[in-house]
């Protein structure tokens, strides 16, 4: 036999079935849109991320030392309180010290690939005009295996950079900005005071303007010879077969080399505390409309209590006791909560697929759609919001009808 | 003024009281105390105002007095807090009132199941079988699968009482029971009463109708919340 608080709270809502049809559709709009809105911001990160992490080394070493070396006076008093101000380091010329090494030392590891790269400035000149972007000098051969350059590459090729020592590859935006096509020339000269002209060899698109309109890429040999700085390399790029290991494998590359190795994660910590705040917007903002859809349970079940003095009193006085009462009440909103959620379920997931067939905007792809990301954290986070939403909206009159004075309605019933 | 039971009483008032707090006091029973014996059919009645419901629910638990106490076998009870006499009153008394107070969306079968099913004492098939009974006791059984709605006055109440019967209690109060009823129904339903009582059950009413009082054993009378008399009823 169904126990009596459900055998009540059933009737209770069944006898007032438009009133409890709208709260559960407040439930089914709150959950649903929770669920299908979290579901396409989840989409977005996750396409951004991967868009990030796919075309961009998962390490990225460079030639700085997050700590200053330990010097003599301290080395020799361990447990002296030493303090040395403005140390100068040892050898002012940057650059990553046995970098040839490093790069096949990490190559030789499994799930390890990893690319020198000297990183500097350019100015490019067509027509009149400067564009400054930030150059890279790169092995073409290993700069493949570690981005995804040359997956990137809308006209041209990378290898070209190794068979043309003049090559030069640009972004596609920035060639437009430029006026120039695959094959044009442009002057380079750099703040070491060189100066070349260089053949645009490819070029790419990243999908993300910033990229797209600021970076360069040539050979290695080129790039040392434009900034002055031969056989320098300042960044060594590592790329992981497991991305999940990059924050170990950068601690072991720092630990044994020295030189500053950045996880993707904190090289890309500010655009994924955005990610962070985008959330809490985004959650903020579906689960109020799960508030507003607990008002109406609140609705229901204050108008349920005020409805049934009489109907409680009797309850009282024949010894249903008072956590009975409760219950039936808590039960009512729980009810009118569950079957919102699942309601809003079988929503959320009705708008997820439909979202999913929405062409995605700004995407060179036509065939591109939105992506929607469906998680069970997402649709156990909706429930657990609707159901404590739920439960907390019945139990304030709950509270109220259980505190019902039997004999205040009895007299006046009389 | 009191009348010694031929039996040792099964349910006591001792000298209680009972007083509204307000900013002149109102006192609803003054220093009342009464006896009651098993298998016994007590009417009470008096005046609007006397204080004959407010003795009732003294009685029954429903309300807690001010001074004095309320015994049961001679064990103090009206000082046990209110889930303790919310279960006291679930196992030991049955109520009925003026409104018969039957929920709306449950049929009489249902009703009239209501306390046996918060008490839990008995299996679904027992809970049946016993409802079954206690309506065809009341001639009932062709209306117990309606809604409270699609009975007559005098039906509801019968179903009120059979409500008040579910978990065989020892004591049945009623409350002005015949109230709303017409002269018909409100003899049968004080015959119901009066029948209760064969079984060793102890029936305290609470009537204006003098003519319906005078079928009871005992008669007590109350003027200002003071037994002005307590005797046979005939």
């Amino acid at each position: 036999m169904m126990p009596l608080p459900l055998t009540i709270a059933l009737a209770h809502l069944a006898a007032r079935k438009r009133q409890t049809v709208v709260s559960v559709l407040g439930v089914v709009l709150g959950v649903g849109m929770f669920i299908s809105v979290s579901g396409l911001m989840a989409g977005f990160q996750a396409t951004f991320r991967g868009q990030l992490i796919d075309s961009n080394p998962h390490i990225t070493v460079t030639d700085e030392i997050r700590q200053p070396p330990a010097q003599p006076l301290a080395m020799l008093h361990p447990d002296a309180a030493v303090h040395l101000s403005r140390v100068l380091p040892r050898d002012p010329v940057r650059g990553i010290s046995g970098a040839g090494a490093i790069v096949d030392a990490l190559s030789a590891m499994p799930g390890v690939v990893a690319a020198p790269v000297l990183r500097g400035q350019m100015i490019l000149r067509r027509a009149g005009r400067d564009f400054a972007v930030s150059a890279s000098g790169i092995d073409p051969a290993r700069e493949k295996q570690v981005t995804t350059l040359e997956k990137d590459m809308v006209a041209g090729t990378l290898d070209a950079l190794g068979t043309r020592s003049d090559g030069i590859i640009i972004g596609a935006s920035l060639a437009t900005k430029m006026g120039a096509v695959l094959g044009d020339t442009v002057a380079v000269s750099t703040i070491a005071g060189t100066g070349v002209a260089l053949r645009i060899v490819g070029l790419f698109r990243t999908g993300m303007e910033a990229q797209d309109n600021a970076l360069a890429y040539v050979s290695l040999a080129r790039q040392q010879s434009l900034q002055g700085r031969p056989r320098v390399v300042n960044e060594i790029q590592v790329r992981l077969a497991d991305i999940s290991r990059s924050i170990p494998v950068a601690a072991m590359i720092e630990g044994r080399w020295g030189f500053k190795a950045a996880p993707w994660e904190e090289t890309f910590e500010r655009i994924l505390e955005v990610f962070v705040l985008q959330n809490v917007i985004i959650y903020g903002s579906t689960g109020s409309i799960l508030i507003v859809a607990a008002f109406g349970i609140f609705n229901i079940i204050s108008t349920v209590v005020m409805e049934k003095g009489r109907d409680i009193a009797i309850m009282r006085a024949v010894g249903i006791p008072g956590h009975v009462v409760v219950t039936i009440f808590v039960v009512e909103g729980s009810v009118v909560g569950v079957l919102g959620l699942l309601g809003g379920w079988a929503a959320g997931a009705l708008i997820a697929l439909v979202l999913a067939h929405i062409p995605a905007p700004g995407a060179t792809d036509p065939s591109q759609t939105l992506k929607v990301v469906q998680s069970a954290f997402t649709y156990g986070l909706a429930s657990g919001i609707a159901l404590l939403s739920a439960v907390a909206a019945a139990w304030l009159p709950a509270r109220k009808a259980a505190r019902t004075d039997p004999l205040a309605i009895i007299r006046g019933a009389a | 003024m009191t009348v010694p039971s031929p039996r040792a009483p099964a349910l006591c008032a001792n000298h209680v009281s009972r007083v509204l707090p307000a900013t002149v006091p109102v006192t609803l029973i003054d220093d009342v105390s009464l006896e009651f014996a098993p298998g016994s059919f007590t009417v009470i009645t008096g005046p609007s105002g006397s204080g004959k419901s407010s003795l009732l629910y003294l009685l029954g638990l429903l309300d807690v007095p001010t001074r004095g106490e309320i015994l049961i076998d001679g064990q103090s009870v009206s000082g046990r807090d209110s889930e303790a006499r919310a279960a006291m009153r679930l196992r030991t008394f049955g109520f009925v009132f003026q409104f018969h107070f039957l929920l709306p969306e449950f049929s009489v079968l249902d009703n009239v199941m209501l306390p046996m099913r918060q008490l839990g004492t008995l299996s679904r098939a027992a809970m049946l079988e016993r409802a079954h009974a206690i309506l065809a006791s009341l001639d009932m059984t062709s209306s117990a699968n309606k809604r409270p709605d699609a009975l007559s006055g005098g039906q509801r109440q019968r179903t009120a009482v059979a409500r008040a019967l579910a978990n065989d209690p020892r004591f049945v109060l009623a409350d002005e029971p015949t109230g709303a009823l017409d002269t018909v129904n409100a003899a049968a339903v004080f015959a119901i009463l009066r029948g209760l009582t064969t079984a060793g059950r102890t029936v305290i009413a609470v009537t204006h109708d003098m003519g319906l009082s005078a079928t009871a054993d005992r008669r007590i009378h109350i003027v200002d919340g003071r037994v002005v008399s307590d005797g046979a009823a005939a």
